[in-house]
């Protein structure tokens, strides 16, 4: 039984690739922060693979490293967006037009 | 890799339909499911890969933590009422988008398919991590020998990340002659 490697690191980038055209082609606050948890998950995937493939446990550290990141990332996100929310009434990001007035 | 053939395109669909799920469902709730489907694929990818903390970890982590942090802001801001996005039409915005990502996706792919396999520059085999004492014991005595320095700046980074998020969604307190209360 067996996957080829690069097999997987393609499934990574198909996964790396919708979370960039969802950062790029949605316009809700919340979607774009979803989209952007799903790049660093298909980041970590590939960073898991190489370790498997290399024998090596740098790759696996790295991902704990930055699921850590992550779960930060996504608690100060999710804080501007309250606070967004609570000036504007709305998470689109079309309503973001002060500098424009 | 000798992983299953059969789990692994199993899991590799369901997370590649979930994703797009995510981004092309109208409400955040919806999005917020398919990408805890898509958290959980990932896991099971990660335990076929012999990663055995990180797919715990994922699970805790991802499809725990921050998944429920996201539904809490979802349920808080009641913004899934209405849709706001995909009714507006920027139809060339989409479309360039679109093409962006799938000629990404050809570089990638065409990249990982021609790169030459590289032989294993580590001493951790699959047999030797086995015979240490598994995955978690060898990735746990690593992070507290050779990676020490980023375990530790990591504590930093959370306190720091801790702080940022109170400082950001509290509301401001305002003085004032009767002491302080709570302006909107």
């Amino acid at each position: 039984m067996h996957v080829e490697p690069w097999l997987i690191q393609t499934f990574c980038a198909a996964i790396f690739c919708i979370g960039f055209a969802g950062v790029l082609i949605r316009r809700n606050i919340l979607v774009i922060l979803m989209s952007v948890e799903l790049m660093l998950n298909a980041v970590n995937l590939t960073f898991v693979t190489y370790s498997k493939q290399l024998g090596h446990m740098g790759g696996q550290m790295a991902v704990f490293f930055i699921i850590t990141v992550a779960a930060a990332e996504s608690a100060v996100g999710l804080g501007l967006l309250i606070a967004m929310f609570r000036t504007l009434r709305n998470v689109d990001t079309d309503q973001i037009q002060l500098l424009r007035e | 890799m000798d992983i299953s053939p059969v789990f692994f395109f199993l899991f590799a669909g369901l997370a590649i339909a979930c994703s797009l799920m995510v981004i092309l469902k109208k409400n955040p709730v919806s999005s917020a499911f398919a990408l805890v489907l898509v958290f959980f694929s990932f896991a099971a990818i990660y335990a076929m890969l012999d990663a055995h903390l990180i797919a715990a970890l994922q699970i805790l982590v991802y499809a725990g933590a921050i998944m429920v942090l996201f539904i809490f802001v979802i349920m808080l801001l009641n913004a899934d009422a209405p849709s706001f996005d995909m009714g507006r039409s920027h139809v060339g915005m989409r479309i360039a988008a679109g093409v962006a990502a799938v000629a990404l996706f050809g570089v990638f792919a065409y990249a990982f398919k021609n790169t030459a396999m590289i032989p294993p520059v580590g001493e951790f085999t699959a047999d030797k991590v086995a015979a240490a004492g598994g995955n978690t014991r060898v990735i746990s005595e690593l992070m507290f020998s050779e990676y020490i320095l980023p375990f530790e700046l990591t504590s930093v980074l959370l306190l720091g990340g801790i702080v940022g998020a109170v400082a950001i969604a509290k509301r401001k307190l305002v003085n004032t002659q009767q002491g302080v209360h709570h302006a909107r």
